[in-house]
């Protein structure tokens, strides 16, 4: 058993890459080893900016030999056979053994493999991993790149150690030949340094000022930051993403704390943060009460004559220049209001389709105000607002929290909300997000404060982004859930209107983020609005933009007024139909409206499908009720389609909930047997397309009466037996009961009163024949399996439930 | 080491830029004077661009004026300017030791790696203007970015067979550096007393006025359409080498009018455009015209 040291040394490798490269390494060298028949245990993978390690603990000294056995023809094939057999596997006919296979005589090939070196099998494995290695970007250099064919590499490949006990694996990548050689920090240490073996490579490369251990370096930092900052009496802002980045930047790390002139502190400290965190790579501190200290810790990659003085003066200016950049953007940027910076839009393009981020502000601004006028964003009021937005520096509740529902309060937030819309966009064209784009929104909200705009204007604006991922925080203030959720669905209905829909992997817009946005901003608000409502409203604000964009705005009003008018929640064919009527012109733009909504209502449905699924929810319950209607129209109302969804979940989990799917599977698959459709369905076996087309025949009429009395049987012609009787009365109290819930909104009410047939309906099977010989009782009887069916129906489509 | 006693680097401009020189010389490349037209970016100068096409090897440093007129401040500010120089070594191919090179040049001109945090930080270069991309670093000296340092991979949309490295030095930055003065002006410009200001001062008042302020627009369009149309009238004679300098004129001009705040945000990237075919056409009819004596001379290469 040996141990396997492999370094691949280069010029710098970008920090960012190297925890990628560290898993392409081991993942290369196993599959290698695999594929060799070396077991592999152990592997310790290692990276600084200038190399990538790696050690395998205890490979064999050699594979083992193995024979293996090929099956051929059978005996007594013909002779071409036998020899093609012979000859693909390289064994002569007369070594050829014979074997029993089921029961045939068959020639059998017995193919010795003997064992190999490992360290040869090394040998070969090294500049295959080396060429197969996958970076997210690599290059060619030097002399030998006159040829295309090159070696690529992140950056030079500029030596390979590979030791396998203590004897060097001899090979050859591209010119880059194998030793025992590699070199120690490129200022703290010169000369070469030769490495034994796997146990003395990191001793040796620490005595050359290298510390080769990745999390090593991040401890250093880490604790290290931690510890000048507390020397300096201020607390470390930690960041792991920085101590990953610094210590990928360092073979020698040593944190430096240096401070910065006071009067910078009064530009917003995220500037601060970002600028020395981003341009620099610096940590920041924070004194006692929480507050950004003007302090920065910088990572050097030496271990300075001075202790860093000098390090840190340089780094000081750096920084102090940078600082005056962003106290020079601040101060500038405030010398216009908010509204003036907007003008700026219009010079934005947003999409070359889709006009300037003005038209798009355009659209969200009236989007956000309509979705308060029409009651779907409420103003907050102490008791159905759980988490009221804190607002800084008073106490003092603003009067809109408290006058909640007032046509006063509805008209503030819609002002509000559509004011808010129309600056949100505003510090794009900011110097300080022109230079940090990552303070979209945050500056936005600063800048509304300075210049005295209400707090919930600039929260709006600060936070009209969110939710931005998975886990983000969700805005739940009302003007700032108007604004926010106007833009998402200004920017999906903008998309599909012009066909830029996320396909396959590709999604360039994020528009299944805004989606999942959309979808987040509604269920955590309890938005009540049939889904529809949104999307229609969203795509007709593109339609009127588009339409005024191209000149014709005509019909641009009409369009969304028309489903308005009929007092009855729309559909998109009641809606695609009514305008038609009215304008039977064609009208490009209005088809594309129609395609863009038709597309997003799917593209939602399959979206909230995906993010409830990932919550865990059972795709079939999810289906189960969604095929649900309301009215003429399918559930959309996403916060009732969520409880209904949750309720039937816990049902379904229940016994009871178990029990009774079986038994509506039961009814529902005699009913389908029976192809029983009621006694109405009766009327359409005639064989007419429309059973009522002959319902005045008068030729019909002797048949649709006899029909007619058969319903009418309601007035039982027979007793019925108890377990049936016991159905019916159990049906006739669940079913009202299941009723109202639903109409109360209370589901887990529903499902208990759906619980109340379960042993009814065990009963009924088990005591009641009902394929009696009797017409009347049969037809009775399939009748009240088909109400109980429809019973289930009105709470969820059970036909969609596995299991 | 390569360092002549007789500069003073750490008191002297002038001295940093022959000390650099000496360097570069006496590592066996040829020191070129600026190329004689205004351009943004020592990488515009032919003994770049052009030389990074084909086989030959290529060893080069020269310094190169280059002019920004966005960047102009009128004097006020100290560290932006409208008109600086880069120190640019263009070494074809790039040798294996091009890393330990440059860090050696920074020791002559008094730049000590164990006084001073030297870092390489991954900074990819990329120029559509050029069809030229590279991989490489920013060299940070103590934080700050002193040098620009690329593996040039493609220019003209062609690979570079052989890559030629380019390193690009700031040189008032690394002087400011180097003298430890806040004020660019402040800079002492001949160890004797003449100070940056003393010789730039005025220029970028004045220049930045020019640029911002009293270029005439007309002129400027006009100039911007003679120079493309010359461009193409000596790409049909087959003289790309004149056609490269219209390109680099055009984009000048296009700079200028930007400073001047007349061209929108939407003919911007046409304006851009227009510039890319100019100098993109202008190199592919550069590889065109020598592809032919380089494969025969260089049967391992092709185009």
């Amino acid at each position: 058993m040996s141990d396997f040291l492999l370094e691949l040394r280069s010029e710098e490798i970008p920090a960012r890459m190297q925890a990628g490269a560290r898993a392409e390494l081991e993942k290369l060298f196993r599959r290698e080893m695999d594929a060799t028949g070396v077991s592999v245990d152990e592997i310790t993978v290692w990276s600084t900016p200038r190399r990538l390690a790696l050690i395998a603990r205890g490979l064999p000294e050699a594979t083992e030999a193995v024979s293996e056995e090929v099956k051929g023809p059978p005996e007594g094939a013909p002779d071409q056979a036998v020899e093609g057999f012979c000859r693909k596997n390289g064994v002569a006919r007369d070594r050829l053994e014979v074997r029993d296979v089921k029961g045939r005589p068959t020639y059998v090939a017995v193919i010795e493999k003997p064992g190999k070196a490992t360290k040869d099998l090394l040998a070969e494995a090294i500049p295959a991993i080396v060429r197969d290695f996958s970076w997210p970007k690599s290059m060619r250099w030097g002399a030998a790149s006159i040829s295309t064919e090159s070696l690529r590499w992140v950056r030079p490949l500029s030596g390979i150690v590979a030791l396998l006990g203590d004897e060097v694996v001899e090979c050859e990548v591209h010119g880059v030949t194998s030793g025992s050689v590699t070199l120690g920090h490129r200022f703290h240490h010169s000369g070469d340094i030769t490495i034994g073996n796997a146990d003395d490579y990191a001793m040796k490369l620490r005595a050359g000022h290298v510390i080769v251990d990745h999390e090593e370096r991040q401890d250093l930092i880490r604790s290290g930051a931690a510890r000048v900052a507390s020397e300096a009496g201020l607390v470390l802002v930690e960041d792991e993403g920085l101590v990953i980045e610094n210590a990928g930047l360092t073979e020698w790390p040593v944190p430096l704390l240096g401070r910065f002139e006071e009067d910078f502190l009064e530009v917003p400290p995220e500037t601060i943060q970002l600028t020395a965190r981003v341009n620099q790579k610096y940590f920041v501190c924070e004194d006692d009460a929480g507050n950004l200290a003007n302090a920065f810790i910088c990572t050097a990659n030496i271990e300075a004559e001075d202790g860093g003085a000098r390090v840190v003066d340089g780094n000081r200016k750096v920084l102090a220049a940078r600082l005056s950049d962003a106290r020079f953007f601040w101060d500038v940027d405030r010398k216009k209001t908010l509204a003036e910076h907007a003008q700026g839009l219009k010079r934005i393009t947003f999409h070359e389709k889709l006009g300037t981020v003005a038209n798009k502000v355009e659209r969200v601004a009236k989007l956000a105000r309509w979705l308060v006028k029409e009651g779907i964003v409420k103003p907050a009021s102490s008791t159905t607002s759980a988490h009221p937005e804190p607002v800084e520096g008073s106490g003092a509740v603003p009067a809109t929290r408290t006058s909640t529902g007032s046509a006063r309060a509805v008209g503030e937030l819609a002002d509000m909300a559509e004011q808010a819309a129309r600056l949100a966009k505003a510090d794009l064209v900011t110097e300080m997000v022109g230079e940090f784009p990552e303070l979209q929104g945050l500056m936005g909200g600063y800048y509304a404060r300075a210049e005295g705009l209400p707090d919930e204007v600039a929260y709006a604006i600060r936070d009209h982004y969110k939710p931005v991922g998975q886990g983000d925080e969700v805005p739940t203030a009302p003007v700032t859930v108007a604004v926010s959720l106007a833009d998402k669905l200004d920017t999906l209905a903008s998309f599909f209107c012009i066909d830029e829909r996320p396909t396959g992997s590709k999604d360039p817009f994020a528009l299944r983020r805004a989606a999942l946005a959309v979808i987040h901003l509604v269920l955590r608000n309890q938005l009540r609005v049939p889904f529809f409502r949104l999307i229609l409203a969203s795509t007709h604000r593109w339609y009127v933009s588009e339409a005024e964009r191209q000149g014709h705005q005509l019909y641009a009003d009409v369009y969304f007024g028309l489903q308005q008018a009929e007092g009855h929640e729309p559909n998109l064919s009641d809606v695609e139909k009514l305008v038609r009527q009215r304008f039977p012109n064609s009208d490009e733009i209005r088809e594309q409206a129609f395609e863009g909504t038709r597309k997003l209502d799917e593209f939602f449905f399959e979206r909230f499908k995906v993010q409830q699924r990932e919550h865990d929810v059972r795709h079939d319950i999810i289906d189960a009720v969604s095929a649900m209607k309301v009215g003429d129209r399918k559930e959309d109302d996403l916060v009732r389609l969520l409880a209904r969804v949750n309720a039937l979940q816990s049902f379904m989990d229940s016994e009871d909930g178990a029990n009774l799917l079986a038994g509506y599977k039961r009814a529902a698959n005699l009913l389908k047997k029976e192809d029983w459709h009621g006694v109405e369905g009766e009327i359409a076996r005639t064989g007419e397309e429309d059973p009522l087309s002959q319902v005045d025949d008068p030729d019909m009429k002797a048949v649709i009466e006899a029909k007619m009395a058969l319903r009418h049987a309601k007035e039982l012609s027979y007793m019925p037996e108890p377990a049936e009787k016991a159905l019916m009365d159990a049906l006739a109290i669940s079913e009202p009961a299941a009723a109202q819930a639903i109409e109360a909104e209370d589901f887990a009410q529903a499902m208990a009163a759906l619980a109340s047939l379960r042993a009814p309906i065990d009963r009924f099977f088990d005591e009641v024949t009902v394929n009696a010989e009797e017409g009347n009782k049969r037809a009775h009887r399939l009748d009240l399996l088909a109400a109980f069916r429809a019973a289930v129906h009105n709470v969820a489509d059970f036909s969609r439930i596995e299991g | 080491m390569d360092r002549n006693p007789e500069r003073n680097p750490a008191h002297s401009f002038q001295d940093m830029i022959l000390a650099l020189h000496d360097f570069w010389s006496a590592h066996g490349c040829l020191i070129l004077q600026p190329y004689d037209m205004r351009m943004g970016a020592g990488t515009f100068h032919t003994a770049t661009t052009l030389r990074a096409l084909g086989p030959e090897p290529w060893n080069a440093a020269f310094v190169q004026p280059c002019r920004r007129p966005t960047d102009g401040r009128y004097g006020e500010n100290p560290n932006r300017l409208q008109h600086y120089y880069q120190y640019q070594v263009i070494l074809k191919p790039s040798p294996p030791d091009i890393q330990d090179l440059y860090l050696k040049s920074l020791e002559v001109i008094g730049i000590d790696p164990l006084k001073h945090d030297i870092r390489f930080v991954e900074d990819d270069w990329e120029s559509p203007t050029l069809g030229a991309w590279g991989l490489g670093w920013e060299v940070w000296c103590d934080g700050m970015e002193v040098t620009q340092f690329t593996y040039f991979q493609q220019m003209g949309g062609f690979d570079c067979k052989p890559v030629a490295g380019e390193l690009t030095y700031g040189l008032e930055r690394l002087a400011m550096y180097i003298q430890g003065v806040d004020n660019v002006y402040d800079l002492n410009f001949n160890g004797h007393g003449v100070s940056y200001g003393d010789v730039f001062l005025e220029n970028e008042k004045q220049m930045s006025k020019w640029n911002f302020e009293v270029a005439e627009t007309d002129a400027l369009f006009d100039l911007f359409g003679k120079a493309e149309a010359e461009c193409r009238n000596a790409l049909a004679a087959d003289v790309p080498i004149a056609a490269y300098e219209q390109a680099i004129e055009a984009s000048h001009i296009f700079n200028l009018l930007q400073a001047r705040g007349v061209i929108s945000v939407q003919e911007r990237a046409s304006y851009m455009g227009r510039v890319r075919d100019l100098a993109r056409g202008s190199c592919e009819a550069y590889m065109e015209k020598e592809a032919p004596a380089w494969a025969e001379k260089y049967p391992e290469w092709s185009k």
